[in-house]
């Protein structure tokens, strides 16, 4: 079990919200970043390269505050790495499928009040709450 | 766009990833822990996270509406926001798979990248997966136009 953080989350919560902003400000884009990624890998060079920027700055992020807060970061796997690997394959599929993933649907597309984006992150907490339910109840997460 | 104004449209582009980035540290979704805590609803709630979502729809939803009534973005001809309306299979279908690994791995996308940077084996392992993901499933979109146009 894990401990109610609501100051640092809701900290958290206004940086991406406006991170969003600003990238809504100065390239009129939806911050989605299942998106953001599958361009950078696929076709870097579009659009002047925003994307590879936006993702290598979300890299940076990350070492930098691994550097000042380590213990953000989980010592050792919480879920079996093999199991790991279907999860990331099963994420990449279907964020493209479905056109975005936490950010593109549940942050900017609710910030918009866009049908599609309420209707998706209903799905994916819905999936995703059922999931970790019949994890815990089969047990095969110690 | 010159040159200059690439390189400085880019430079916003690295901020706001950074400032993201962060964000997404502070508030606890880099440890798979804490978002599993979040999902097990029938469990062991742990409800950081509707504070993370709460707070950012929060301030974008208060500057999408200041934001759009400019004309065009800073360094774009024009906003480039979605128009479909319309409730799709492919939107249902793909964002429950996504949920699916969501809960099965803890890591998002944008955690998982995040999280290279710290050098997190799990977030490398899931990463690598996503990207196979998502170029499978553009080939197999290219498959499906392809043989629609055929």
């Amino acid at each position: 079990m894990t401990e109610f953080t609501p100051l640092p989350s809701l900290t958290g919560g206004l940086l991406i919200g406006l991170s969003a902003s600003m990238l809504l400000l100065t390239h009129g884009r939806v911050a989605g970043i299942s998106g953001a990624y599958a361009g950078a890998i696929a076709a870097p060079r579009a659009d002047g390269g925003f994307r590879i920027a936006f993702v290598a700055g979300l890299v940076t992020a990350g070492f930098l505050m691994w550097l000042i807060r380590p213990e953000a970061f989980p010592a050792g796997p919480v879920t079996p790495l093999w199991l790991t690997a279907i999860a990331g394959f099963i994420v990449g599929f279907g964020t493209r499928l479905g056109s975005g993933c936490t950010s593109g649907h549940g942050v900017c597309g609710i910030s918009r009040l866009s049908l599609r984006g309420i209707v998706a992150t209903l799905a994916f907490i819905a999936t995703g709450a059922i999931t970790v339910f019949l994890v815990r109840t089969l047990g095969s997460r110690s | 766009m010159s040159s200059s104004s690439t390189v400085k449209s880019n430079a916003w582009a690295y901020l706001a990833g950074l400032v993201f980035g962060v964000g997404l540290v502070l508030a606890g979704m880099t440890d798979p822990a804490k978002v599993i805590g979040f999902l097990d609803l029938l469990g062991d709630w742990d409800g950081s996270l509707m504070l993370v979502m709460g707070g950012a729809i929060a301030v974008h939803f208060v500057l999408f509406r200041v934001i759009t009534k400019r004309a065009s973005p800073l360094f774009d001809g024009r906003f480039h926001l979605p128009t479909r309306s319309d409730i799709d299979m492919r939107l249902v279908v793909g964002a429950g798979l996504f949920g699916v690994g969501w809960g099965l791995a803890g890591y998002c996308p944008g955690p998982g990248i995040v999280s290279l940077g710290a050098g997190s084996m799990p977030a490398v392992v899931f990463v690598a997966a996503m990207s196979v993901g998502m170029l499978i499933q553009q080939v197999t979109e290219r498959d499906r136009s392809v043989l629609a146009t055929a």
